[in-house]
């Protein structure tokens, strides 16, 4: 197992290797394209904007890798707030061309309706069953009646409209329902940031760094 | 829906908590790293540190003590004070902060929020800003700096709004009048703001009781209240656990993020 984390400039990759030490994985980070070789699972946190994202992925010769990875060699892939965001084909910020790997734009919060940007836990309710399954039992040892919903710190603008509802995989609201995370196949994004969502931002982290080979994840 | 958060502030001086009251008079409470982790396990939703230096002569930002926080705490935390320049503030988010929080140092140099927000992101920026009543001020209040020692002749929502137009993406309120006193949140102070910015706010000083935080968060737009005194101040006749508070908000339909989740 070799997870990596993309170590880019602006990105919080720190935040995200402290939680993955907390969980007891060894993980690494990446910041050239031939550390991603070896890569199980690949780890894109992001903050800042996505043009300056994709800029510096660029510049360190890291799309080709990462493609490489991701769509050819199946590795499982997270991505993290602007790391998601980038997964698509757009973004209204600064007019940015993303990756596409998933169909659809990234827009932004209607800010005569709420206050942007949206900063602070927001509830997700996770819509594809089995998925990274979160099913956690609470302190006294029982199993939590609504296990499909939990609370994760957003600190966004902007977020993905997906073109296939299918990706979809949780959804929380701000003003209007917005997609929260989405999934395909061997890739995962969450618009919060579960590497500082507590708890449960540890233990949905823990699922999927614990994702073998064998499993159809979503 | 989006939460209200409850946000532990500590005033950290050589990695030591300290409480004051009015600025003045300070006592120690414990090690920032081990507050901080027990509020973590408390169920808090965010953490602040101010000025959070290594030494009162050495001006220069404690980033060993940042280390040790963001080690064992998977919430958001700001840290403010002894950062001068955009090299302070990328080493202390490179150390595992969420958030830098500017005060006195912004009023000097605005430009350094605009800067910051370019180099980081808006949402690493917190401005925060002391502000006492003041009715020769056009909104009523006056910015004041450097521990709240130096009036500017500046007022405080011309500040903040000026603050959220250079790229702050968060506005940290203290009320230099309440601060200390446990008599509650300066709710028109916050309503002044609400008005004025449009990006998230937290209301900061005179916490004392549960029911301030049930007036500020059904009273007013606050996003978020910071609370010290109630946690952990030697001074208080009792402290409050956050779970004790987020059930009462959580009764009287605050929303909040629960516990044990």
């Amino acid at each position: 197992m070799a997870i990596k984390i993309i170590d880019y400039k602006a990105g919080n990759a720190p935040s995200v290797l402290h939680a993955t030490n907390r969980l007891g994985y060894a993980a690494e980070f990446a910041s050239h394209p031939q550390d991603l070789a070896d890569a199980t699972h690949i780890i894109l946190p992001g903050v800042g904007s996505a043009q300056a994202t994709m800029d510096s992925l660029r510049e360190q010769g890291l799309i080709t890798a990462l493609e490489d990875a991701v769509l050819h060699r199946d590795v499982f892939f997270l991505g993290i707030c602007v790391g998601m965001q980038i997964l698509f084909q757009h973004s209204e910020e600064d007019d940015a061309d993303c990756l596409g790997w998933l169909k659809g734009q990234v827009v932004k919060f209607d800010a005569s309706q709420v206050r942007v940007p949206q900063m602070g836990w927001n509830e997700v309710r996770f819509v594809k069953e089995g998925v990274l399954d979160n099913v956690t039992d609470d302190a006294s040892g029982n199993a939590r009646g609504d296990s499909a919903r939990d609370f994760f710190y957003f600190v966004n603008s902007y977020f993905a409209r997906p073109v296939d509802k299918s990706d979809i995989w949780g959804i929380a609201e701000y003003g209007d329902p917005f997609t929260a995370a989405v999934c395909r196949d061997n890739i995962f994004a969450t618009q919060f940031h579960l590497e500082k969502s507590g708890e449960a931002g540890l233990a949905l982290l823990d699922r999927f760094l614990s994702l073998t080979k064998e499993e159809t994840p979503c | 829906m989006l939460t209200k958060r409850l946000i532990a502030c500590f005033d950290v001086i050589d990695g030591m908590v300290t409480k004051a009251v009015k600025f003045q008079d300070n006592i120690h409470v414990g090690s920032a790293e081990e507050l901080a982790c027990a509020m973590y396990n408390a169920h808090i939703d965010e953490l602040i540190f101010y000025d959070i230096t290594a030494s009162s002569e050495k001006r220069a930002i404690d980033i060993e003590t940042v280390r040790r926080v963001a080690e064992c705490v998977f919430v958001p935390f700001t840290v403010g004070g002894g950062i001068g320049n955009l090299n302070d503030m990328y080493e202390a988010l490179k150390a595992g902060a969420e958030k830098i929080s500017v005060d006195s140092m912004a009023v000097r140099n605005p430009q350094i929020i605009a800067e910051a927000a370019r180099a980081f992101g808006s949402q690493c920026v917190v401005l925060s800003t002391q502000v006492k009543r003041d009715d020769s001020m056009p909104n009523g209040y006056q910015v004041y700096i450097d521990g709240a020692r130096q009036a500017t002749g500046i007022d405080g929502i011309e500040w903040i709004r000026r603050g959220q137009e250079l790229g702050a993406g968060e506005i940290c309120l203290n009320s230099i009048d309440r601060d200390g006193t446990l008599s509650g949140y300066d709710l028109s102070l916050m309503r002044l703001a609400e008005a004025a910015v449009s990006v998230p706010l937290i209301a900061s000083g005179g916490a004392g009781k549960p029911e301030h935080l049930a007036e500020l968060f059904t009273e007013t737009e606050a996003q978020a209240a910071i609370i010290s005194s109630m946690l952990y101040s030697p001074r208080m006749e009792r402290n409050y656990t956050v779970d004790e508070l987020k059930n009462y908000l959580l009764d009287r339909d605050v929303p909040i993020r629960p516990l044990s989740r």
